[in-house]
């Protein structure tokens, strides 16, 4: 399979917005015209020649070497392919995207999958605050796909989160879930606090149990849930704690909140 | 048209016949529960009283018995299979089904068993049992539906597919006495279950009151099969050759014409290797001339093959 190399010559000065690459298809494209695709880093223009070395053939496959915290919008509104860091990215990685797949060896930085529709996103490392979660102003944060961390994700993961999958191999900052619509996320470690706040429907699993929840989540007690095999089938094979879950699901305690905010949610924790 | 001197298997005539099926509409619904037994208990009850759309305005029946890594959630299951006239009989009666035998059987969940064709609703509707505390969840681009009830949570999938099927396939078993003929159906029938994609929908598969189109009396439409009638030979236009005591026929509904054919096939073969010792005289099949009907199953082509 054919694919197109970018790899960073040196840390850039400033952020770079890296969304060009998937506005529109690369594939069809000469080096040439690749080479003289315009970015934007920071205030200014530049040619992505400037700041990437440009080898390979464009095709279904993107791959980006020498990763970094200052490339921002990496796969923004992808449709399809794949798209391949070797190291971090920077913010916004995954924006809006409806299909294909985004994989980061290193860390990925705040607002990853926000509004992403589709496709899947992996990060083997961190990621920051705000991991799928609604920009400002937004209403809605990530509305579907698989987004899976390896690492820990910062605060306000999944804030005002839609629809899709968002699993956190580590650990989960403070406010997991605020304004959770609905969708899954779930979470291989420990929680911060206010896990859950304003949240409407959804579920939060917690492999490890939260050290507190807001008070406006209720406990309506354990059971073996039958989506939980669902889910657990569906994870399995994934890198992490979710795809070794029991193919017959795992019991659970079952919290329902915020009851502050309609209370269909549910916090779900191994029990 | 009896056999004559066609085809004859193990002193078994196959008639030169041949079975008239009508298109219809088919779907799967997999029923999963803590255990078989349960899920078997969905399963019946939701196929029960659906052996001809005549009346039952559906024909169900248990297609088989699923392990636990052949189903969604990874619990013992059973595959159910419905099919009617119409796509908008058949979601009226996978409503009806569902709702009152499966939603209130412990232990049950249901999911679609037919992927593609058109969708109807599964869960859909019934999920408004939950009165507001139903939940939906979409698990790898399948949405279900969690509807509390007093042993927990029933988990139904939103849709089922609904695709083009074929039901009434058959043919009909000419043996000696009653017994006999009775034994022999019980064989094919055992067979035939081993055949994917069918149901035999009449009680234990079986029916006895094969009939003819029309009747003496106007409001019918439909009335007793008088020719194969071994008690009233005497007195009607029989087509039972001497020594024939009792007739039962077996009818088959498919998700695909090959289907109905593999599984006529199983049966009738089942039969033959019973064979005249065992009391059976003739196979034969039921049809109304081959202009109602869009499917045409030949009883020696089958057993040709």
């Amino acid at each position: 399979m054919s694919a197109l190399r970018l790899t960073l010559t040196a840390r850039p000065p400033a952020r770079v917005d890296l969304s060009p690459l998937t506005a529109q298809p690369l594939a069809g494209r000469s080096a040439a015209e690749i080479a003289a695709l315009p970015l934007v880093l920071g205030n200014r223009r530049v040619r992505l020649d400037e700041l990437f070395r440009v080898t390979g053939t464009p095709g279904q496959v993107l791959e980006i070497a020498g990763g970094d915290d200052r490339l921002d919008r990496i796969g923004a509104g992808l449709a399809g392919g794949s798209i391949v860091v070797e190291g971090d990215a920077g913010a916004y990685l995954g924006q809006r995207m409806t299909g294909g797949s985004i994989t980061v060896s290193g860390h990925a930085g705040p607002f990853a999958a926000t509004g992403m529709k589709g496709g899947e996103i992996r990060v083997a490392g961190n990621a920051g605050d705000f991991l799928a979660a609604a920009l400002p102003g937004e209403h809605q944060g990530m509305q579907g796909g698989l987004v899976l961390v390896g690492g820990n994700a910062g605060d306000r993961a999944g804030d005002r989160m839609r629809r899709g999958a968002l699993l956190i191999s580590g650990s989960a900052g403070d406010y997991c879930a605020s304004r959770m619509v609905a969708g899954t996320i779930a979470v291989g470690g420990r929680v911060g606090r206010s896990t859950g706040m304003a949240m409407r429907r959804g579920t939060v699993l917690l492999l490890s149990p939260p050290e507190h929840l807001p008070p406006t989540f209720n406990d309506c007690g354990r059971f073996p849930l039958t989506i939980v095999a669902l889910l657990a089938r569906a994870w399995r094979g994934l890198p992490g704690p979710f795809g070794v879950l029991p193919a017959a699901g795992l019991p659970v305690r079952r919290f329902m909140g915020d009851l502050a905010n309609d209370g269909k949610g549910e916090v779900l924790v191994r029990d | 048209m009896p056999a004559g001197d066609g085809m004859i298997l193990n002193g078994v005539a196959i008639d030169d016949e041949f079975a008239e099926a009508f298109g219809m509409k088919a779907t799967r619904v997999i029923i999963t529960a803590q255990n078989l037994t349960w899920a078997h208990h969905a399963a019946t009850t939701a196929t029960g009283f659906a052996t001809s759309v005549i009346a039952c305005g559906c024909e169900a029946g248990v297609e088989r018995e699923l392990s636990p890594d052949e189903t969604p959630d990874g619990r013992p299951g059973v595959a159910i299979l419905l099919f009617a006239m119409s796509g908008k009989e058949l979601a009226k009666q996978i409503e009806r089904r569902v709702g009152q035998c499966i939603l209130t059987c412990p232990t049950t969940a249901a999911y679609a068993g037919v992927a593609g064709g058109e969708p109807v609703a599964l869960g859909r509707n019934l999920r408004f049992f939950g009165d507001g505390f139903q939940a939906s969840k979409q698990v790898a681009g399948r949405r279900y539906w969690r509807v509390p009830v007093m042993d927990g949570e029933f988990l139904v999938e939103e849709s089922t597919g609904v695709v083009p099927a074929v039901g009434g396939g058959n043919f009909l078993v000419l043996a000696e006495t009653q017994p006999q003929a009775l034994a022999a159906c019980e064989a094919a029938i055992a067979a035939m279950r081993r055949v994917p994609n069918v149901i035999m929908p009449f009680p234990g598969g079986v029916v006895r009151s094969g009939s003819k189109v029309g009747s003496r009396y106007k409001a019918l439409s439909a009335s007793t099969n008088d020719a194969f009638c071994p008690t009233i030979r005497g007195i009607t236009r029989s087509q039972l050759s001497p020594g024939i005591g009792a007739v039962l026929e077996i009818v088959i509904d498919g998700l695909t014409a090959d289907d109905v054919a593999a599984a006529m096939r199983a049966g009738i073969q089942a039969i033959v290797d019973l064979g005249a010792p065992q009391g059976i005289h003739r196979i034969s099949a039921g049809n109304y001339g081959g202009k109602l009907g869009k499917f045409h199953f030949r009883l020696r082509e089958i057993m040709a093959r």
